[in-house]
């Protein structure tokens, strides 16, 4: 079954890039302090695999994760109190910008570690199974999480033991601030995969409907105990590693290119062409960014972090 | 009443076990070789069998072992997992140290990651340097973390049932040496003991030795060797590294007035250092002579036993470092 991008899709990614602009502006204020990565560029694969999974299901990202915990439900306005160091933060600002968890999305956490997270969605999938929670477990990283250890023995791990668990690679071309083809022999990451014996897939990452499509059906398998899957998401960032970066390593025209095939360009000229008129688009887009201004301002309002409560949930 | 059996240690590690999946049915356990195998020292012996589907061999993968266990408990689960040689943990430290001792605190307690880490360390003749270090200090270092060193069957059963019903993550540290030691009563309680607390394991008024894990018995036969030269020392196991019984520790200090901590690990930056400054700092005012520590050596492990042998704190040189405290 192929389906198509939607509105919806649209406003999602609209939503998440808007977030993330107010974070940018947040941050040049130093509102908002500390490392920042943003996901400008990738939202078309959190868009898609969040719009196929289950309240069951779990989700565990990176520290380039907004747009993950977006998708998945959390609020504009929890994030920015987070990201700004405010109590009313959905960690109590104790999590920041890059390692925050939505609790009661199933969202089990951004990770700063690179690969760090993945082991920790395996073992979700033991949950999910010995729970029987019908649920599997989704887990994002990047390209460069395809170099450590522990994503390699997570992936061992979960075919060994045929675990419902997702994985999914975020490409962006990048480790960081050097390029994933220099970095690796082969650079179809997915074929990996298949090496631990799980069936590796790739996808168009900037088309939501494309990656909706193999999502669905790898979390099917992986629901009904048919094992995990592997979708490797082509896409880019088209913003540094972290706010502030040079991008030296970029070459002349390619953000320019990068640009022209992000997926809130494509997905709104594939809109129109579709039918949607730029009066509902645009529509759309007001009431997003008013419901981003809505949600900055108010997490603005909140007070800082107490810094009275600075040993509480240490231990139990 | 609560059942009492002759165990050996490596026994009362395996009825704690048992006990945990008996009682709680969202306890699993996993490790490499744990289930059919029963463990390299048997420590899981037979439980794969009780408790199908929740005692399970896994890859040497110990970044998956712990990682998996820490995803586990975040959805509810109570994993006990087995790192088989306490060297083995630093290739995946990433998952003790930066995830499992985060989650609650980072998470604002919104999630938890309640794991047991079952593992073992120190040195036996024979043993290289990646299999005989003790590395307590560098768990006992880390916010977040619970850590014990069980001495006696009745501890290694008594301190694990409460490592697995703690709701945070907890790393028990097993001594090899003591696995096959005699056997003694056990009381196989099922209600877990709370967490922390010292134990007097011999009473004296001349010096308190501090000390935790396999040597505590050769502290107490050193102590039992000072008699003759009139000295009684009060021998305290810290069981726990964190939490440190420091109201048992500084009681007894007070009283005796002098301190030495005796442990296997090297001396510089080992536990033993916290206790010195913890002591000093709380008891200064009581102390008629310096506290001292007593432990290997800063060395890399050798395995030839002779060589092993000049590394590991000996009883004689025990009681050389507490004749000296006593007489100081």
């Amino acid at each position: 079954m192929t389906s198509a991008l939607t509105i919806a899709d649209y406003r999602l990614m609209y939503l998440i890039r808007s977030f993330e602009r107010r974070v940018a502006a947040m941050r040049d204020t130093n509102d908002i302090v500390g490392s920042v990565h943003l996901c400008n560029g990738q939202e078309a694969v959190a868009v898609g695999v969040t719009s196929v999974m289950q309240e069951a299901d779990t989700l565990t990202a990176t520290y380039r994760g907004h747009g993950w915990a977006i998708a998945r439900g959390a609020t504009a306005a929890e994030l920015f109190a987070e990201l700004l160091g405010r109590g009313d933060g959905v960690n109590g600002g104790r999590a920041g910008s890059a390692m925050l968890s939505v609790a009661r999305l199933g969202f089990l956490g951004e990770n700063s570690i690179v690969g760090g997270g993945v082991p920790i969605a395996v073992g979700a999938a033991l949950a999910h199974r010995h729970r029987r929670t019908g649920g599997a477990s989704v887990v994002v990283f990047g390209d460069g999480a395809m170099n450590q250890g522990s994503v390699h023995e997570a992936l061992n791990f979960a075919a060994a033991f045929q675990l419902p668990v997702l994985f999914v690679c975020e490409n962006n071309r990048y480790s960081e601030l050097t390029p994933i083809a220099d970095m690796v022999r082969d650079p179809r990451l997915h074929k990996r995969a298949v090496g631990y014996g799980i069936p590796g897939l790739e996808v168009d990452g900037n088309d939501p409907a494309a990656v909706r499509d193999v999502t669905r059906a790898a979390l099917r398998t992986a629901r009904a105990e048919g094992g995990p899957r592997f979708i490797e998401a082509h896409t880019q960032r088209i913003v540094g590693h972290y706010i502030g970066d040079a991008q030296l390593y970029r070459e002349p025209g390619e953000l320019d290119a990068d640009k022209a095939a992000e997926p809130l360009v494509v997905g709104r000229d594939a809109l129109l062409a579709s039918g949607t008129t730029e009066p509902e688009i645009v529509s759309v887009e007001v009431e997003v960014a008013a419901a981003i201004d809505d949600a900055a301002t108010w997490a603005l309002s909140r007070p800082l972090s107490d810094d009275a409560s600075v040993r509480e949930h240490l231990y139990a | 009443m609560p059942e009492a059996r002759r165990l050996s240690y490596i026994e009362s590690v395996n009825a704690a076990i048992g006990q945990c999946l008996a009682t709680d049915p969202s306890a699993i356990v996993f490790g490499e070789d744990v289930a059919k195998p029963g463990g390299v020292f048997g420590a899981t012996k037979g439980l794969a069998t009780q408790f199908p589907g929740r005692v399970f061999d896994t890859p040497i993968s110990e970044a998956a072992i712990l990682g998996s266990a820490v995803g586990a408990a975040m959805l509810g689960l109570k994993p006990i997992v087995e790192i088989m040689w306490v060297d083995f943990s630093l290739v995946a430290l990433d998952q003790i140290v930066n995830q499992a001792a985060n989650v609650r605190y980072v998470f604002n307690g919104t999630l938890t990651a309640p794991i047991t880490i079952r593992t073992q360390q120190g040195a036996l003749p024979g043993s290289c340097a990646q299999h005989s270090q003790s590395l307590e200090a560098i768990f006992a270092h880390i916010p977040g973390l619970r850590v014990c060193l069980p001495s006696t069957p009745q501890d290694a059963y008594d301190l694990l049932v409460a490592a697995a019903a703690a709701a945070d993550p907890v790393v028990v540290i097993e001594h090899r040496k003591l696995y096959f030691g005699p056997k003694d009563d056990v009381t196989l309680s099922d209600v877990p003991q709370p967490l922390g607390g010292a134990r007097v394991r011999r009473h004296g008024s001349s010096c308190t030795a501090v000390t935790w894990g396999a040597i505590t018995n050769d502290v107490i036969a050193a102590a039992e060797l000072l008699v003759v030269d009139g000295f009684e020392i009060e021998v305290i196991d810290a069981r726990w590294l964190a939490p440190f019984d420091w109201d048992m520790v500084g009681a007894s200090v007070a009283r005796t007035g002098r301190c030495l901590v005796v442990h296997e690990a090297n001396v510089t930056g080992g536990f033993g250092a916290e206790v010195a400054a913890g002591v000093s700092e709380r008891c200064f005012h009581s102390l008629d002579a310096p506290v001292r520590r007593l432990g290997a050596p800063d060395l890399r492990m050798p395995a030839a036993p002779t060589l092993q042998a000049a590394v590991v704190p000996t009883v004689a040189r025990i009681v050389e470092q507490l004749r000296q405290s006593c007489q100081e």
